[in-house]
């Protein structure tokens, strides 16, 4: 057991040293031998990673090819699937968020996590922030609405909804309504936020808006995005990981990934030969 | 050529024959709601809705059985309300595919097509002599319960099914509990649909008459009942015993009292749709 | 404490979805416990064979012919009313009507089915009876022509609905090619969409004569309540539903074997319906594992 330990983390170092040397602050997500199984299909076939705090990581490749599983490992939102089975090792500041003990609604708290398609709930657009709130058992009004109010600046929905924070978040436009769950996740002040193709149903002016975001949320954050779409990994990420029929394929800067990959795989994706 | 007209003479004449069958059914229920407004209406009165029953047709009253419906009802509300709408809730939110939920998913497939009457057969063993309940309200209101329990139930699950998955995730992604994400998304979400199903299932033991006959309910009430533990007639009954007696007096009482009968089953399907038609619109 | 609370919530929800099953047990209990001591007095041989069913009078017989050929008699009335019925509705509106008529009526056609089967029982008594008897002077007052053609009337949405579901289920590419090739709608709706939708139309007929085998107030008020071993649908019958309702009128002793007849009478419907229920939910599911 202790052996096993130690070569993974030896594993991590050096894939640390990998990547760049130069940081030395501590990984935010360390993933370790991760397998992932849907009743019999190996979805997910061993991956070993680590992903920096304060960084913006890009998951890439095809689809079905395990990316989306492989965020919805990290706030564990695939426990609810028939037929899951994992194992491995995820880790978020040292912590197995796999343990036993692990309670699966604190750790959601601290990883918010954005969808593909803008799923606000069909209450209101002050309801909506306020919902993260109110089920941690948080009554102080003052504290709730001054919350609210933060958290839609944050993401400049402020100035447009600010007097008919009564209206239903459904009746937003769909860039609005992404970056109001982009706000309702930051009401409860993450530490990670995850997202999943947030741009995939959107036109490209709300894109552009919704990329921006991202840009300034990662001197708070660390933010983990899936998307289909290259262009935007090469602008939004620092770093990108290429996925690939359950496999981590190539993981390194994006600026690497994208000028100068390793594996020809990658550059045939990369370079739209396939996916 | 001569082929091809008379299949399309043979297809029109489907046409017509399908239109013929479709509105006979309308003109029959046309017909038989006017015969029953003819012979009732002029009964129907401040007088008939407050009286008791009486031997004289002329004399009687439903008030009896219109209390003791009402009874029926709120009781009934009260046991297969939380019952139906938490089983459900299980059944879609918590239970896991094994054999337990393979067994529950037949069995309430199987008690939804149980006819009512051996409902009755039940509620007379168990609640009126095992638990000593004798004829009363409540031994009747049970019977009923358990009778309406799969509809509210299957009604419950259609609803929290239409409820799309990603309000879910959102909720859960959130640190929302199980429980959290049922009692503040799902099931205001789905409140609707639920009600209408609810609604729906009650109007159905409103116009219940046979478990209750078998359950002991009686067809002449001097008083209204006054607790869950009194005996008890209800509008059903009440018009199944005028039906059968032979004074013509008595079949105009017994329509006028299916029209206060249909009046209420009517409103309640009214109140019912009401509900679905804005509950549809939610998620359009 | 916060995982205390949703366990406590689940095993609660957990115990409500048990009732259900409870209520099963509970009627197979309740049914067989009083049978086997009918049985006990009663031979089983007697119950299937002898023709006469007079447990109230004092020159006692049990035999349950009687009460089944009433059940089938006025079942099979209300079948043969509302199958084609029923059929050429689901046919006409998912192949023929107009979006919008067939929006209208649907929800109309449904409305028969919430109306109390004692209303229905009125309509059988003192409409279709009395008319019946100007069209056939030799009808008694009681008889299961009229009872079942009222039940007929009264389920006819439980088969127009549910096939209308399961034609409508049927792929638009299916019709498109039928047309294609020249077939008229009756054409392509009897040879294509009917073949493809038949499991949907096979479980709404199961569960119409379920219904029908089960209704009780109609026959009790308009078929009569003398058992009688007939198929003459002129004459007064008894179904098990309805001897069941007379029994329950009067003042049977507890424990007596009166008493349990209507718990015989009660397993062998019990019995007749969970066949067809079982039926019916094997070929839906077999159905919607095709589908899915």
């Amino acid at each position: 057991m202790e052996i096993i330990m130690e070569t993974t983390i030896s594993k991590i170092k050096t894939l640390n040293s990998v990547i760049d040397p130069s940081l030395k602050k501590v990984p935010k997500i360390e993933l370790q031998d991760v397998k992932v199984w849907y009743d019999d299909f190996l979805a997910i076939k061993g991956i070993d990673m680590t992903i920096k705090q304060n960084s913006v990581t890009a998951f890439i490749g095809p689809s079905g090819c395990g990316k989306s599983t492989f965020l919805r490992l990290i706030n564990r939102m695939n426990d609810y699937v028939d037929g899951f089975k994992m194992e491995g090792k995820i880790k978020i500041d040292g912590d197995n968020i796999y343990k036993k003990k692990v309670n699966v609604e604190e750790l959601r708290k601290k990883i918010g996590m954005v969808f593909q398609k803008p799923n606000p709930f069909p209450k209101s657009i002050f309801e909506n922030v306020a919902y993260g709130l109110k089920i941690q058992g948080i009554t102080d009004k003052n504290f709730i609405s001054e919350r609210v109010e933060s958290s839609l600046k944050q993401v400049a929905l402020w100035e447009e909804v600010k007097d008919d924070l009564k209206k239903s978040g459904m009746a937003l436009s769909g860039g609005q309504q992404q970056r109001l769950c982009i706000a309702r996740t930051l009401a409860v002040e993450p530490s990670i936020i995850l997202m999943d193709e947030p741009t995939s149903a959107l036109d490209p002016i709300s894109t552009a808006k919704i990329e921006e975001l991202i840009y300034h949320l990662k001197e708070k954050y660390t933010i983990v995005i899936v998307t289909h779409n290259m262009q935007q990994a090469s602008r939004i990420s620092d770093f990108t990981a290429f996925f690939y029929l359950g496999e981590l394929i190539e993981y390194d800067k994006t600026k690497t990934i994208f000028t100068n990959p390793e594996k020809t795989q990658t550059e045939n994706y990369i370079t739209g030969r396939f996916g | 050529m001569n082929n091809i007209r008379k299949n399309r003479w043979k297809d029109q004449i489907f046409k017509y024959w399908g239109i013929f069958c479709t509105l006979i059914g309308l003109v029959l229920l046309v017909v038989f709601m006017g015969n029953i407004v003819i012979d009732g209406i002029s009964r129907i009165s401040w007088d008939f809705l407050t009286k008791l029953p009486s031997r004289k047709p002329e004399n009687s009253g439903i008030f009896t059985a219109l209390m003791g419906s009402i009874w029926i009802l709120l009781l009934t509300t009260i046991i297969a309300f939380p019952i139906g709408v938490a089983a459900g809730i299980y059944l879609e939110e918590y239970s896991k595919k094994n054999r337990l939920s393979g067994i529950l998913e037949i069995n309430i497939s199987n008690l939804a097509g149980v006819p009512s009457i051996i409902y009755g057969l039940l509620g007379l063993e168990v609640f009126v002599r095992i638990m000593g309940l004798g004829p009363s309200v409540l031994a009747g209101s049970l019977t009923l319960s358990l009778l309406i329990l799969p509809i509210v139930i299957v009604a419950t699950r259609e609803s929290i099914k239409a409820v799309p998955s990603s309000i879910k995730d959102a909720s859960y992604a959130l640190g929302a509990s199980k429980w959290q994400t049922i009692w503040y998304q799902i099931l205001p979400a789905s409140g609707g649909g639920i009600l209408t199903g609810v609604i729906l299932a009650l109007s159905r033991a409103v116009g219940e008459t046979a478990p209750l006959i078998v359950v002991g309910a009686l067809a002449y009430v001097p008083f209204a009942p006054q607790g869950p533990l009194d005996e008890f007639s209800v509008l059903p009954i009440q018009i199944f015993n005028w039906i059968s007696r032979p004074q013509a007096g008595f079949i105009e009482n017994a329509a006028a009292a299916i029209i206060i009968l249909l009046a209420i089953t009517f409103v309640m399907n009214g109140i019912a749709v009401y509900f679905r038609n804005k509950w549809q619109k939610k998620w359009k | 404490m916060r995982k205390i609370k949703e366990l406590v919530i689940e095993r609660t929800l957990l115990a409500s979805s048990l009732v259900t099953i409870a209520v099963t047990v509970g009627i197979i209990l309740v049914l067989s416990v009083e049978a086997v001591q009918f049985f006990s007095e009663v031979s089983i041989i007697d119950f299937f064979t002898d023709t006469q069913w007079t447990p109230l009078f004092t020159e006692k017989h049990f035999g349950i012919l009687p009460l089944l050929t009433g059940t089938l008699l006025t079942s099979f009335i209300a079948i043969a009313v509302a199958l084609p019925i029923g059929l050429t509705i689901s046919i006409y509106l998912s192949e023929y009507a107009p979006r919008s008529f067939r929006k209208t009526i649907k929800p109309l056609l449904e409305l028969l089915a919430s109306i109390p089967t004692v209303v229905y029982g009125f309509f059988a008594l003192v409409v279709v009876t009395p008319f019946l008897q100007q069209l056939i002077p030799s009808l008694s007052g009681f008889n299961s022509l009229s009872a079942g053609i009222v039940m007929g009337i009264m389920i006819i949405p439980f088969i127009s609905s549910l096939s209308e579901d399961a034609l409508h289920a049927v792929p638009r590419a299916l019709r498109e090619a039928s047309f294609g090739m020249g077939a008229t709608k009756l054409q392509t709706a009897f040879k294509v969409i009917v073949p493809a939708a038949s499991s949907g139309i096979i479980v709404s007929i199961i569960l119409a004569i379920s219904r029908a085998i089960g209704e009780t107030m109609i026959v009790a008020i308009a078929a009569g309540q003398q058992p009688r071993f007939t198929l003459d649908p002129t004459v007064p019958v008894e179904t098990i539903t309805a001897y069941i309702v007379q029994v329950s009128l009067g003042d049977v002793q507890h424990g007596s074997l009166e008493y349990r007849t209507i718990f015989a009478a009660g397993i062998t419907l019990f019995a007749f319906t969970f066949i067809l229920n079982t039926i019916s939910y094997r070929i839906r599911k077999k159905y919607q594992e095709k589908y899915e």
